[in-house]
């Protein structure tokens, strides 16, 4: 186990350089962001000082090996929009997205694993097409256009929900949650359902097909034969088979929800890091891309072995260290 | 984490409470604040902001013409030297006296440079190499290497910061937390959450008068439709920049006011003046010798072209207000006899005729897709107007983090003050801050000149010796009248030779709810001292 952990964070590290210099440079080519900021009165001279103030006018690749440098000592610059460390930024507003992305997962759990086994028991009922239709409507259609006809439906004719921004927040730890007061809930409800979607059609589709060939299974016949109660066939020897694959997908797709709920968080108003992100490009804020990019991969790394671990404990086949026999 | 101020901490809480006492202004902004270091760029989403906390010496009206601010009273006493009388009284939030060493210190702040600033207004000391110096207490010299008449315009650009709360801070940062974030205007620093809020609340002690709202809050929406749905479900009081194809719908209903004005940027179209240009090709294909574009006839023909009403009624759903003229009405340097050019197909037909290009050519309109308000349509609607009198036209519309850098510099990587700007005709915008057409005139129509700064927008490298004469001269002329003579003259000779293609000026519109009044401001600004209730 410690060895296949020691071999994924090198593997990371090498991800992690690969990735500075793809990002890096791929950022650094598109535009100059002093253009954009530039009064239109700003002469050349005005341009020329701005643009040595902040550093864009040294070559490519010693700006490389400045960036590189500051990242080995942790720092990962300025956003040049800000003015404010680019971590701090990004940590700054994670727990927004993260306290989002944490409702969308448990509401696709919570709603999608019922859903999803109930389809797969009685496949032919009127009820168990339903559910598939709804989740071919969850997941084809575009999240932008759920979240606007949300709005225009919960906010603007009921009245029902606020329609934009995030609700009071209380400190746990240091982080801002909304979660906890009545008023942030509120706020909270569209946006993570919106977000919610597609993940609870993977989830139900996922389980209905688990469902259907887990319950052919032949240890699952030995089991009835053996008279354990169907309750207890579902909860331990139908469930466990299932939750694989899902943790697989969900675990990729989860990464993908707290790096990039770009359009759910530009909908709602929410302030997180996808939202960030997007405004961030917008202007090339060039550190703060990168930053985050970084931030991202690093994160999909980590949810990779968190994935593999869980693996590990769901299904005793799986054996971390690659110590075949 | 959010930046809460201490001291406020109590009266946030009971803020964020339903107290029916309070009077509460929350406006839907389309851009987040970057800043609340009134030194650190000067964008209006930034500058509206600052402008309820930070004072300048000079401020701007609702048509951007200069009125005293912290300044009471300005005027030349030589050739080189101005001298500003400061207003007497004037406190910080924190309660220290405001005098002229606040404003030296704030100059001297912006010429050493905020360290990190990605658009400082810091260039406007350096326009005219202003110097300055403090007489007493109230009193304040300028002076400028050759005489300079627009000192008070870029003075109304320079906020004044406290010297107590902002020697030794961290730039952006120490004002984004609130440390440094003590002025002397109408609203104290409440909170800022970048991305999530800005809030200020009333100064109770502010020197021009009586406030009428108790705290404001700025949240950025950045979506067009969702800012819409938080003004109809009532999560904000007023939006800026309502999208405009929902105009007529909210100007019918009567829960909603629209205010409207004109707004100081012009949208044009800017051709290229080189001998050659890449994207100007016959009908063949091949790239045209000489350019066709250098004829000032093909230049009027394309402006008569366009039928700039339709844009305004179809594309801008009625927000824009056609022209000719390069700054709006109301601003010096407005020239009356200038109206918008009629749309006229035979007329331009004839031009193209006269001009050996009946026949037509191919050209290909460059333009943003997200900076001016729908600037992606009209590209469109023009191209399909100057292809119905033979100018085939291709639209390549771009990000602006892209286009800018196009634009200005070209494609490869130029040496500063040798840029080859690339587009052969191309759609921009030039907004005047400033209330006044010197650096409009210097801007758009001089001859490009890196060193003295002349032409810094002139992409098209448009030159004419008649302009230039009077532009150089009426950024030294003190008098104000034959300045003005000078501008009009320079603007008029411009868009006869039709140096480049005015459409319209933006009309922007506020959205508010029914009993709310909001008298606009030419340069974009939402302030909350501008709304009143009249319920």
């Amino acid at each position: 186990m410690t060895e296949f952990i020691i071999k994924r964070v090198l593997q990371a590290m090498i991800v992690l350089f690969v990735m500075t210099v793809l990002v890096f440079f791929g950022v650094n080519v598109i535009g100059n962001p002093v253009y954009i900021f530039a009064s239109s009165e700003c002469d050349q001279a005005c341009l020329t000082k701005t643009i040595a103030e902040l550093g864009l006018d040294r070559p490519l690749w010693e700006q490389y090996f400045v960036f590189l440098g500051n990242l080995l000592q942790g720092h990962l610059g300025n956003s040049f929009t800000h003015g404010i460390p680019a971590l701090s930024l990004i940590f700054e507003r994670l727990p927004a997205t993260l306290e989002l992305a944490f409702c969308a997962l448990a509401l696709a759990l919570g709603i999608g694993l019922p859903l999803g086994v109930w389809a797969g028991l009685r496949p032919d009922t009127f009820i168990s097409r339903c559910i598939m239709a709804f989740s071919m409507i969850a997941f084809s259609l575009p999240v932008f256009w759920i979240g606007l006809i949300m709005i225009l439906t919960f906010s603007v004719q009921l009245g029902w929900m606020p329609a934009i921004g995030r609700g009071d927040t209380v400190e746990v730890f240091g982080a801002d949650l909304s979660l906890l007061t009545p008023d942030g809930l509120h706020h909270l409800a569209m946006p993570a359902f919106t977000l919610s979607l597609i993940m609870m059609a993977i989830v139900i589709r996922l389980t209905r097909a688990g469902m259907r060939e887990v319950i052919f299974a032949d240890y699952i016949k030995f089991a009835r034969a053996n008279g354990i109660r169907e309750r207890r066939i579902l909860s331990t020897h139908v469930m466990k088979n299932l939750l694989i694959p899902i943790v697989t997908v969900l675990g990729m797709e989860f990464g993908g929800v707290i790096a990039f709920a770009v359009v759910v968080e530009s909908i709602f108003s929410w302030p997180g890091v996808g939202k960030m992100l997007i405004d961030a490009i917008g202007v090339l804020d060039r550190p703060l891309i990168v930053a985050y990019l970084i931030f991202v991969v690093f994160m999909f790394v980590v949810l990779n072995l968190l994935v593999d671990i869980l693996y590990s404990l769901l299904d005793p086949r799986v054996r971390l260290g690659g110590n075949q026999t | 984490m959010t930046f809460l101020k201490p001291g406020l901490f109590a009266a946030a809480v009971m803020l964020a409470l339903p107290v029916a006492a309070q009077e509460v202004l929350t406006i839907g902004v389309r851009s987040e604040t970057s800043s609340l270091d009134p030194h650190w760029t000067q964008l209006s989403a930034d500058v509206q902001v600052h402008e309820h906390i930070f004072e300048k010496l000079v401020a701007l009206d609702a048509t951007s013409q200069p009125i005293p601010g912290l300044a009471v009273s300005w005027a030349p006493i030589d050739e080189l030297t101005w001298e500003f009388k400061l207003r007497e009284g004037v406190t910080w939030h924190d309660g220290e006296v405001f005098n002229a060493d606040d404003v030296i210190f704030s100059f001297d702040r912006l010429r050493a440079g905020i360290s990190g600033a990605p658009a400082s207004p810091a260039f406007h000391l350096e326009k005219g190499a202003k110097q300055w110096e403090r007489i007493d207490d109230y009193t304040i010299h300028i002076t400028t290497s050759e005489p300079y008449p627009t000192v008070a315009e870029d003075l109304a650009m320079l906020a004044i910061v406290a010297e107590h709360a902002a020697t030794g801070v961290t730039e952006s940062v120490d004002f984004n937390s609130g440390l440094a974030t003590i002025g002397t205007g109408p609203f104290m620093f409440e909170e800022y959450s970048p991305g999530n809020l800005a809030s200020v609340v009333q100064n109770p002690n502010w020197w021009g008068g009586e406030i009428e709202w108790d705290q404001v809050v700025f949240r950025p929406i950045t979506q067009d439709a969702s800012r819409l749905a938080a003004l109809l479900n009532g999560d904000v009081d007023m939006i800026d920049y309502p999208p405009t194809i929902d105009l007529p719908q909210l100007q019918e209903d009567p829960d909603f006011t629209v205010s409207t004005i004109p707004a100081d940027r012009l949208i044009y179209l800017m051709p290229g003046y080189k001998h050659v240009e890449p994207f100007i090709t016959d009908n063949d294909g091949n790239v045209m010798v000489p350019n066709p574009l250098r004829d000032w006839r093909v230049r009027r023909a394309l402006s008569l072209a366009i039928d700039r009403e339709t844009i305004r009624d179809r594309v801008m759903g009625g927000a824009s207000l056609p022209t000719r003229n390069i700054v709006p009405p109301g601003f010096f340097g407005y020239v009356d006899a200038l109206e918008a050019d009629p749309y006229d197909l035979e007329e331009a037909q004839a031009l193209l005729e006269t001009a050996g290009y009946g026949d037509g050519f191919n050209i290909v309109l460059h333009g943003p897709n997200d900076r001016y308000v729908n600037d992606a349509r009209i590209l469109e609607v023009v191209a399909q107007m100057w292809s119905r009198v033979g100018i085939t036209t291709e639209v390549d519309a771009m990000p602006r983090n892209i286009f800018f850098s196009r634009l200005i510099r070209g494609d490869e990587l130029t040496i500063p003050g040798f840029d080859v700007p690339e587009f052969s005709m191309s759609l921009t915008g030039w907004g005047t801050v400033a209330g006044e057409a010197t650096y409009t005139v210097s801007g758009t129509l001089e001859t490009y000149n890196a060193a003295t700064g002349g032409g810094n927008g002139n992409f098209g490298r448009y030159s004419n010796p008649e302009i230039d004469a009077r532009s150089v001269l009426a950024k030294q002329m003190v008098d104000a009248d034959e300045r003005l003579r000078l501008l009009q003259e320079a603007i008029t000779i411009g868009m006869d030779d039709y140096a480049y293609i005015p459409l319209h000026f933006q009309v922007n519109n506020w959205a508010m709810r029914a009993g709310l009044e909001h008298q606009p401001r030419t340069n974009e600004r939402t302030m909350a001292m501008d709304v009143s209730r009249v319920d």
